[in-house]
Order: structure tokens, then sequence, then C-alpha cells
């Protein structure tokens, strides 16, 4: 899960990482309360999980309280890249003398954890990486031995930063990798980090990425999700426990197992492109267990999506046995009624296949036809739609 | 001949007495592997009956493999309990760790990879992955044992089902050994490693090799394959269609920016020589070509 700023912000603050006031507001009225309190100059701030808000205008500095209520109303509902703007933070505005870079990351590619610095801050780090890389510190660090505060010096010193504040780097260093750890996240990243014309060291813009899997160590995590931003299919599904994303395209897809489901997804999307260029609707995974319920579930979800005009199940049984995904299909359809009117294209392989088949033949369901592979039955999923 | 497991392991279940450990163990007995006991700390000393096999409970795997001499874990704790598992088994130095648990935090698993490499007496498979299976000789997670037979194609997968998929479509040909790698950003086990080993395998003529979006692992192994392996390689690469900062299910299955797109795993894949099909299917057919069958 991606945070917004003030949020980033938040966490920041509960582990001592120095940071400006700021508050976030979703009205113009919310935004120059917040303003008032701070007193003088304030930045109004677009709250949005995309970069480059400030090249769209999403980042304005106001001189008074009342200013700052002129700002947000014209920043709230700014579209920056697609996403919509239904909050903006309130910063207190500082003198900034220097703009740095630190950032704590997974390096997927090397299976350990990596701290990027640099003295180049303010900037797109992916565009200093390729232009000035003698001016970015990549240091690799492994889980078990963590970061000490020599280590951390260390990394400040070979990064570059000038002798007179390296000190304050590095414990800002220290206490940013106390928040990757201590909040299971995938990546803390401070950009810019500033030096003031008082000579204070202040993470001015943060981004965190946090890890779901370790949802279970954290409860507090849940309030940082933002409902706004999901799809209603995508929340009704969550409800469900089924692991759905939302598409823009007409062929709805029900399988089992991630991998096989996204291959799905290319398959009907490389059909499709025979047939109007459908493409599919969405990802569902029903895992393993393809009990009817889990079977109308998300069935009923993929119904729900109105640009929905034929659906592909397709189930590889591997564990699940064929024969229990087609009594699936079939009671599924029955609990639906009438609500199911699109055509459902099924292809079953794998474990017990002919007796699935069997079932579904035998239930001779006005909606089912039955392919025998997935190529094929792809192709004439993506034709239903294209009609 | 075959990688990493054969009819010599002995295999120990962390996790046995849960309800997932049972019903695997089971069909792990089922499909001839040879289990020799299970591990959940305080049930030491009770013993499991599973169709007849009375199999004994240790507390931790350094008792489990004094007392069995078995090679290989195989671990289906919950995720709040498998780094400490792994931690466990890389204690006791057994030389294969197989993790199937999905939804294991990344640090935790960073840590006991990290531990691993340190140790340097294991090798880790997974998490979220469906295990490996050589087939007629050991079966060593989840894969169903009765989809494909043995024969001379190494496969290895991020993804369980479409390892499924694979071997069952090339089941008249039979498959050296499966390896079901997982779909999280940190395995033990990477695409490399799989074809390291099959390349050194002389029981393995040609190779599958599947991947998805996400990461840069195909890409590495691509530069790989260049480099090391001469027998012939079939690929697939799954996620054409997965919208940017989307998760496709797998936690490590996501496009950052123009980072780990399913096109530019293909375009490198095939810089390097590897044929990749647009559907399983014909990958599956790519596949048959080559070995003209």
């Amino acid at each position: 899960m991606d945070l917004f700023e003030y949020q980033a912000r938040d966490l920041f603050e509960k582990h001592g990482v120095p940071v400006l006031a700021g508050a976030v507001a979703t009205t113009p009225d919310e935004a120059e309360s917040a303003a008032a309190s701070m007193g003088g100059k304030v930045v109004v701030k677009a709250q949005v999980k995309v970069g480059g808000r400030g090249k769209a205008g999403g980042v304005k500095l106001a001189v008074d309280a009342k200013d700052a209520r002129e700002k947000a109303a014209a920043i709230l509902g700014m579209d920056i890249k697609g996403h919509i703007v239904g909050k903006v933070m309130i910063a207190q505005a500082a003198p900034i003398e220097e703009e740095y870079y630190l950032a704590i990351l997974l390096d997927r590619s090397n299976r350990t954890f990596l701290v990027m610095a640099s003295v180049a801050g303010g900037m797109d780090i992916e565009q200093v990486a390729r232009e000035t890389p003698e001016k970015l510190a990549k240091v690799p660090v492994n889980s078990n031995d963590g970061i000490s505060n020599e280590k951390a010096l260390a990394i400040i010193k070979q990064a570059q930063f000038p002798s007179d504040i390296e000190g304050q780097v590095a414990d800002v260093l220290s206490l940013l990798w106390k928040v990757f750890i201590s909040e299971d996240a995938t990546l803390v990243e401070v950009n810019p980090l500033v030096k003031t014309s008082d000579g204070r060291i202040i993470a001015l813009d943060g981004k965190v990425t946090l890890d779901d899997n370790a949802e279970f160590r954290h409860p507090d995590h849940e309030a940082l999700v933002d409902q706004g931003a999901t799809d209603p299919l995508e929340a009704a599904a969550k409800e469900k426990g089924l692991n759905y994303v939302k598409l823009e395209g007409e062929v709805g897809i029900i399988g089992n197992g991630a991998g096989l489901v996204m291959s799905t997804l290319d398959v009907v999307a490389y059909a499709g492109e025979k047939f109007g260029h459908v493409k599919p609707a969405n990802f569902l995974d029903i895992g393993g267990g393809a009990s009817a319920q889990v079977m109308a579930d998300g069935l009923s979800i993929i119904l729900g999506d109105k640009d929905v005009k034929s659906v592909f199940v397709n189930v590889f049984g591997g564990i699940t046995a064929c024969d229990a995904v087609a009594n699936g299909i079939v009671q599924a359809l029955k609990i639906l009624g009438d609500t199911a009117t699109k055509p459902i294209v099924v292809r079953l392989d794998g474990n017990n296949v002919l007796e699935g088949r069997r079932i579904l033949n035998e239930a001779a369901h006005p909606l089912i036809q039955q392919l025998d592979t997935m190529d094929g039955a792809a192709a004439r999923a993506a034709e239903l739609a294209a009609k | 001949m075959s990688i990493f497991i054969d009819k010599t392991s002995r295999v120990i279940v962390q996790g046995m007495t849960g309800s997932e450990g049972t019903k695997h163990t089971r069909r792990m007995i089922a499909s001839g592997t040879t289990i020799v006991g299970g591990v959940t700390p305080g049930k030491g000393g009770q013993s499991v009956d599973i169709d007849g096999h009375i199999l004994p409970v240790f507390n931790s795997v350094a008792e489990a493999v004094a007392a069995t001499g078995a090679d290989t874990s195989v671990v289906f704790v919950p995720p709040k309990f498998a780094k400490a598992a792994v931690v466990d088994a890389i204690d006791a130095a057994v030389p294969l760790v197989v993790v199937i648990t999905e939804g294991i935090p990344v640090h935790d698993t960073a840590a006991f990879f990290a531990y691993s490499q340190a140790k340097g007496t294991t090798r880790i498979i997974g998490p979220n992955c469906p295990g490996l299976i050589t087939p007629g000789q050991s079966n060593v997670g989840i894969i169903p044992a009765d989809i494909t037979g043995s024969g001379p194609i190494g496969l290895v997968s991020k993804s369980g089902t479409l390892t499924y998929q694979m071997a069952f479509e090339l089941r008249d040909i039979g498959i050296s050994t499966a390896v079901g790698i997982g779909g999280d950003p940190v395995i033990g086990t990477t695409h490399i490693d799989c074809l390291r080993a099959f390349q050194d395998d002389p029981n393995t003529e040609a190779i599958v090799m599947i991947g998805e979006i996400g990461g840069d692992a195909e890409e590495r192994a691509a530069a790989f394959i260049s480099e090391y392996v001469t027998k012939p390689v079939v690929g697939y690469v799954a996620g054409f269609t997965a919208p940017e900062g989307k998760t496709m299910g797998h936690a490590g299955a996501i496009v950052s920016g123009s980072s780990g797109t399913a096109q530019g795993k293909k375009d490198a894949l095939e810089a390097a020589g590897v044929r990749v099909g647009q559907t399983p299917s014909e990958s599956a057919r790519l596949m048959r070509a080559i070995l003209k069958r």
C-alpha cells in the first residue's frame, strides 16, 4: 500500500524524523483554519499518489490563511494524471537552503535492502541515477545487520554530504531505518530532505510503501487505506474475500491461480484483436477451492460490472477437481437465478476433467458454452463480447 | 536424474499437524514421497497416523534431522510463524527447505534468506510457491502428482497453476523436475538457479521457463541463458494486460513505472534466443517442435 504524503509525514513524526507542521484538509474551510493555526506562510500541496504534481500546478505557496483557502479551492478537484485531488496538505513554509535525497527500499533484484543517498535532491532520482550516477550513493543493507549509527555515518560520508551536517543527516537516516523496519515498509523515501537557512535538517516530502502481507502485525495500518480510491466492485470483492482487480474491458474473467489468471487476461486480449479489440474486464483469482459459493460470489461481482458482455471461466484442476468446479458453476447459476444474463464460456482441464465436463453438459444451462482448450475458449468469449 | 529432489530425498513437514500440513502430507505420501516425520513446536513426542504411516512429530528441525536423517523440509506454517520455522530449519542445516506458505511479510523473507546465505548450508525454494516435483520419485509441496510423467523437460515457473497447465500440456513427453519458485518479491531460488541446475542435469534435454510481471528476474535469466545455457529454452511470460501499479494476485506481480513489464521480459528472453509463446499452449507447441515430438 502506497501512502499519501501527509500519512508519510505523520509516520515520520511518530518515529522522531524531523518534519514541519502539517495538516490535511478536504475543503477550503479546513485548509483556511489549518493555515490560521500554523500562522505565517504555508504551502498547499495536492495529495495524490502520483509524481509530477508540482508541474501540474498541485503545489502552491500561500501568504496567509485566506490565501491558503483560495489555493486549496483551486487545487481540490484538480485532475493530476487521472488522479482527482480529494485532499490537500497544509504545510508550514520553510526557508530552504539545500535539497538532498534519502531512501531505503527493498531491492528485489539483489534480495536485500538498499539505501540511496544523494546531495542532488529535489529532482527525479531516476534522472540523477541516469545522468550523474556519481552523485548517488547506493549501499546494500543486510536485513539482519541493519544500520548502526556508524554505518549511517559511513553512508552519508560516501554520498559526500557537507561535513558540517553529516552527523545530522546520519541521525535522520537512522530514524528512517527505524520507520522502515518497525512499520514493515518496502519503501521509505525523502525527497527533498532539506537544510533550512537556520541549519535544521527536515524531511520535507515523503513517500512510503507498506507491505500488505504484514498487516497482521500492524492493526493501525488499516486506517491508512484510502477508501475513496477503491473501485466499488473491488471493494465488494474484497468484502467477499475475493482477489479482484477491475480493468477496462468487456470479457469478465474468473480463473484459479494468479499466474493462470494473468495469462487468461493476455490470451483473451490476444484473441480480442480479431473481435473488435475486446479486452478482459477484470482479474479474478478464486484460488484453490472453487466452491459453489465462491463461484457465485465471483460471478455476481463480474455480472455487476455493466461493461461485461461475456464471461470466461478458465480453471485448471490441480488440487481442485474439475467436477467440484462444474458443480460450483451449476449451483452458482441457481443462486444467481435471473440476475445471470451474460453468456459464460467455460474451459475445464486437469484433475477429473471428464466428470466436470459431463456435469456441465448434463446441466445444459442455456448461458454455458464449453470449450476444451484455453485458446479456443478465449476466442469464443471474445467473439461473444464483440457481438 | 533430476534437480534438487529425487527418490532418495527424505522429507519432513513443518506444520504437519495443521490442516493444510496433514492434507498435503497425505498427498505427498500417495505420490511416492518419502516423508519421515513432522515438526510442530510443543507437540514433540506425539505421532500422526496418515493412511497407516505412523509419522513422529518433533519440537525442532534439529531433533527431526537427528532422528530421521531428513535432508529436505517443506513448510506449511502460517505466515506469522513462518520466519521462525525457516530459521529453525536453517539452524539444523537442512540442505533444502521448501516454503509453501503464502502471505509472509517480505521483511521476514528477506531476513531468513539473508540468514540462509550467511550460513551457506541451506537452499530455500519459495515462499508462496507450489513446491517441486520429480515425477515418479519425489513430490515436495502441493503440485498434483498425476498431471504429468517422467521425461526430459525441465520446468521452472513463478506460478503454480501455469506450472500445472504446462506440465499437463507436455504430459506425453514428460518432466525431469518441475520447480515452482513462487510469486513473492523475494524468493530463495530464482529462475537462474534452476536454469543452471537443468543445464547441468544430464537427464534434462530442454527447458521451459515461465515468468510473469514484476522485478527483473526474467531479464537476468535471459542474460544468464546467453552466457551459460546451451540446451534449448522455451519461454512464456504472463501479465501483458496488467495495468501499472496494481498487484495481480502474487505479491511480486506488479508493474512499477516502466520496469517489470511483460513486453520487456519477452524482448529480453527473445534476444537471448529463447522462443517465447503468445499463450501457454503455443509455448508447449514450440517445445514439441524443438523435441520433434
